[in-house]
């Protein structure tokens, strides 16, 4: 999945990602509704190292079906909103394309040690797309996400290390390590471990700090992936990993300190303060881009509670959230950051305010306003049934995490729409002059490639929102199998 | 005494040496008044064939071996693992050859290919050597043989100065280590490794206890200079920043392998004889702390296990550490040579009865020096166009040169063990290794810190890379490579990018020498 074309022909570079996106997100498809109604299919299975008992295996649940699906959106949404790239465009589209393999490949690895393979392939290209094409304080970015990625991936590596070693089996598939019994003793201290290796990539407080400066440093398709797919990556492997495989690191303690009986309880906790926090900083922000990045923060606290409910409801409530906000995510980044950055060159909401921007940008102010509601969880949108599923889960076992989330969920509408007003309807009348000279400097017109995104992310949040069935099939049998033991 | 068998194990050795001699004779005889170009060409393509035909006597030797005794005590043995060393040693001697081809730091050229072949032949015979007189002679071989690389840039103070210190440290670093083998055979009465590690487990070196882990402790700082292991490695990032650069990736690649190769040696040795005498040392200890209350024996296995986890340890965290603070990119790739010394001495910390550590840090070893040449290659080109090796001196590299920049990426990424590159299944056997071992707290602490810092290494590499690729230029006109240089150096890349993909090809290869 690599473009290595020849230089200064963009053009080819772009249609020809386009068409691998495509291709990518034509093959998920298929793959969806083919694998409707059905278990786990197996796509390849060949013995990769022998004599570790490592195979290259990669396979497809309910789970993956619905995350390979948001990959091949993200995909193909991103290279649109990637149009105009013009620096370097070839060396773009390759780490590009190269990033979304890796993600392709962690959603469909039934293999330990293959998915943090693929999973620490997707590491290298973020750096590069941040700090070659990023804007503020990219290098830096760039590198503190390249940094947390590592560490958090160590932190894997070491419990996926100790799996192995303590297993004695001789596989690293997902399903013969669960069912391999590992001591209880020890998956109490591995899980916490593996669960925060990957929880870091999921944007989980209070190792967030790098989510709301990676995805404001990125370009605008990066952004678009960090938020929708790669954070997903991160729960993702929290629940294939680290639930699946070490259940036992989820009893009780047998003692209580400060109200926290298990590792349960902790990252609950953490979440809900994810939720809450993320929200209140997104709501104090004056860049219009942090405040989605501290959405990200704040939405896949959603995740993380859902995951740690680990009843039905719940946790397929949070790969349904993964969907939705992966959609929702990259349809805010692309408005913010394609569509209104790239023509007015800023995001403060002091300048915005100045702008008129619902006059000038009527297509921008319009898209946001739908992206917005969905982002509140508004009924007919996808984020609805997910956070209510996820909510519905919570309460079954903690009543106040339902209600220290629902915090979240008000201030989540009061941060988004402040955004909203201050960055398209202020109310301040334009004096004649102003409107003048703005007539005599036309924003530049919206192009097909935008447009086409804006649909294509609207109407599948529409679609997921009014018939959510279509994805919780798929979802359902396979968190069932899951909880019941490690997959089929 | 038998030279039939002296001559038949030794093939590789003396093939090597014949091929020095052929070269001082056709590059002071034939080609006095050629010029530069070609007796540079001429000479590595002599060196290059030398290399080719010991590797074919390695062969023909096969994974049986053979085994040479002198007056009989065994001297040298040949195949198994030593084959698998003795192949690489011989593969990583060829490739910096190679990458002599448009060297311009020296006019003698003949002396330095001889020097190399020789020093190559030291390490050889350190990887086959089972008694320690042979251990010495092929360590001073190729020591002796690195002072003079280091020293070949006549014209640069940094280069003489570097082969000094190289030179002072190595001497004294040469002494302790002869002291402590002398030691060792006032002890034991042997100089045998085999016979030595038997009688230490006898009641004559229980007596001189106190004796052997001095002499423990003496060898392992001299061989921790070989390695470059904390805190014997003082020498290595003056050496590195100083030396010629295919000299550099020489004592980088082919000195380490064969230092390796020979404590491989030393701890199977170690433990083969454990498992034979294990019933026998417990007995003992218990009689021993039953009788009079003095410090339990520990036999040879523990203290230079205890030694090598400490020198690991040491060399993991400085090497990462003080690697984040360089600004040339030679002296970062020295501290991070320590710190792979690191990670390697705990798999020989470590180290397991079955062959599987013995392959994991042969697998380590090998691939770390073919990355390193490769390493060293890219610096070469850009020191030779910019005139430094400062990590600015790769701005703009991917404007400049983009297959030299896609290069250093591949090689600094694999160093850093990203998968799917090499690097990644370096570490994951190794650590692997070691928790098959032992799963007890203590390696898995060490895993855990070596893990950790991995992630720190991970900073400094792209600290170079950064500057390669996102940096703006200050210079952007395109850097011009010898067209060999950048086949042997796109070979490297690919083949690190190869062996990454299927990690089982050199495994089930190195694997298939165990005897």
């Amino acid at each position: 999945m690599l473009a290595l074309l020849p230089k200064g022909r963009p053009a080819l570079a772009r249609w020809l990602a386009l068409a691998v996106a495509v291709a990518g997100l034509g093959l998920a498809v298929q793959g969806f509704v083919a694998g409707m109604g059905q278990g786990r299919t197996v796509i390849v299975d060949l013995p990769w190292v022998p004599s570790m008992g490592i195979h290259f295996l990669l396979a497809a649940d309910g789970i993956s079906r619905v995350l390979v699906l948001l990959t091949g959106l993200a995909a193909v949404a991103g290279v649109l909103f990637s149009w105009n790239i013009e620096l370097r465009t070839n060396e773009f589209f390759a780490f590009f394309l190269a990033l979304i393999g890796g993600v392709y490949g962690v959603f469909l690895s039934f293999d330990l040690f293959l998915l943090f393979v693929f999973y620490e392939v997707a590491i290298v290209p973020k750096y590069f797309l941040i700090a070659i094409w990023g804007s503020t304080r990219r290098e830096y970015a760039a590198m503190k996400l390249a940094l947390y990625s590592f560490v958090g991936s160590a932190m894997v590596l070491i419990g996926l290390l100790a799996a192995y070693a303590t297993a004695g089996s001789h596989s690293t598939g997902l399903i013969e390590l669960a069912h391999a019994g590992l001591p209880v003793s020890f998956q109490m201290w591995c899980f916490p471990l593996v669960f925060t290796g990957f929880a870091i990539l999921a944007g989980m407080w209070p190792f967030h700090t790098w989510a709301p400066t990676g995805h404001v440093a990125a370009p605008t398709a990066a952004s678009m992936l960090l938020a929708g797919v790669v954070m997903k990556l991160g729960a993702y492997g929290c629940l294939r990993v680290g639930i699946a495989l070490f259940p036992h690191g989820l009893d009780p303690w047998g003692f209580s300190f400060a109200g926290l009986g298990s590792w349960r309880d902790v990252f609950a906790v953490l979440a809900v303060v994810g939720i809450v926090y993320g929200a209140l900083v997104a709501l104090a922000q004056t860049d219009f881009k942090f405040v989605i990045g501290y959405s990200s923060v704040s939405h896949m606290g959603f995740v993380l509670l859902g995951l740690m409910t680990l009843n039905q409801i719940g946790v397929t409530g949070a790969v349904l959230q993964m969907f939705s906000h992966g959609i929702i995510a990259g349809l805010l980044f692309a408005i913010v950051g394609r569509i209104v950055y790239d023509r007015t060159h800023t995001r403060q909401f002091a300048e915005l305010e100045t702008m008129h921007l619902s006059k000038r940008l009527p297509f921008a102010a319009w898209a946001f306003v739908i992206a917005g509601m969905a982002s509140m969880g508004l009924p007919g949108f996808s984020g609805f049934v997910a956070e209510l599923q996820v909510l519905v889960g919570a309460w079954k076992v903690n009543p106040w995490w339902v209600a220290a989330a629902g915090v979240g969920i008000v201030v989540g509408v009061a941060y988004t729409w402040r955004a909203m007003q201050k960055a398209f309807f202020s109310d301040a009348l334009p004096a004649a002059h102003v409107l003048e000279q703005e007539q005599g400097h036309p924003l530049a017109a919206i192009t097909w490639p935008e447009v086409t995104g804006v649909a294509l992310l609207v109407g599948v949040s529409l679609a997921v929102g009014l018939y959510p069935r279509i994805l919780l099939d798929t979802i359902e049998p396979a968190v069932k199998a899951l909880l019941a033991g490690g997959g089929q | 005494m038998n030279y039939a068998d002296l001559f038949r194990a030794t093939l590789p050795e003396t093939a090597l040496e014949v091929a020095a001699l052929v070269v001082l004779v056709v590059d002071l005889g034939l080609l006095r008044k050629a010029a530069l170009k070609a007796r540079l060409a001429v000479a590595a393509l002599v060196g290059v064939a030398g290399c080719g035909a010991a590797l074919w006597a390695v062969l023909l030797q096969g994974t049986e071996g053979l085994s040479y005794q002198g007056t009989g005590e065994l001297l040298l043995t040949t195949g198994g693992f030593t084959a698998a060393a003795q192949v690489g040693i011989l593969a990583l001697t060829a490739l910096t050859l190679m990458l002599l081809i448009d060297a311009n730091f020296t006019r003698h050229v003949g002396e330095y290919v001889a020097v190399v072949l020789m020093a190559a032949t030291g390490g050889l015979l350190i990887a086959a050597a089972q008694d320690l007189l042979v251990i010495f002679v092929g360590l001073e071989l190729l020591s002796l043989g690195l002072y003079i690389l280091t020293a070949f840039a006549k014209r640069s103070g940094k280069s003489a100065e570097a082969a000094l210190k190289y030179y002072l440290f190595g001497g004294m670093s040469a002494a302790f280590l002869l002291f402590g083998f002398s030691y060792l055979y006032g002890i034991t009465g042997s100089t045998n490794l085999h016979q030595i590690l038997l009688a230490v487990y006898g009641w004559d070196a229980f007596h001189a206890a106190p004796l052997l882990y001095v002499s423990i402790v003496l060898i392992a700082a001299g061989l921790g200079f070989k390695v470059a292991a904390v805190p014997f490695y003082l020498w290595a990032p003056d050496t590195y920043e100083g030396a010629p650069a295919p000299a550099a990736a020489f004592i980088a690649s082919v000195s380490k392998v064969a230092s390796f190769a020979l404590l491989i040696a030393i701890s199977t040795a170690a433990l083969h004889v454990f498992d034979g005498a294990h019933a026998h040392m417990i007995a003992r200890v218990e009689i021993h702390t039953y009788l009079a209350p003095q410090p339990i024996y520990l036999g040879f296995l523990i203290p230079w296990s205890l030694i090598l986890t400490v020198l690991s340890a040491a060399s993991m965290v400085l090497g990462n550490l003080a690697a984040l603070a360089q600004t040339s990119v030679r002296r970062l790739l020295a501290y991070s040579a320590i710190a792979h010394a690191g990670y390697i001495l705990l798999g020989l910390a470590f180290f397991s009865y079955s062959s599987r550590s013995a392959v994991a840090v042969l697998y380590y070893v090998l691939t770390y020096g073919l990355t390193t040449v490769g390493a060293f290659g890219v610096v070469a080109v850009v020191e030779r166009a910019t005139g430094s090796d400062k990590m600015d001196a790769f701005l703009g590299l991917h404007k400049r040169n983009p297959v030299l920049a896609a290069v250093l990426l591949v090689l600094f990424l694999s160093l850093a063990g990203i998968p799917p590159l090499v690097g990644f299944w370096a570490k994951f056997n190794l650590f692997a290794a070691v928790l098959g071992v032992s799963a007890g707290p203590v390696a898995f602490g060490l895993v855990a810190l070596a893990v950790a810092l991995s992630a720190v290494s991970l900073y400094y590499y792209l600290q170079v890379l950064k500057r390669a690729y996102v940096m703006q230029g200050v210079d952007d006109t395109p850097i011009k490579a010898h067209p060999v240089t950048l086949a042997v150096l796109v070979g490297i890349a690919a083949s690190v990018v190869v062996l990454g993909c299927f990690p089982a090809l050199l495994t089930g290869w190195i694997g298939g020498f165990a005897k």
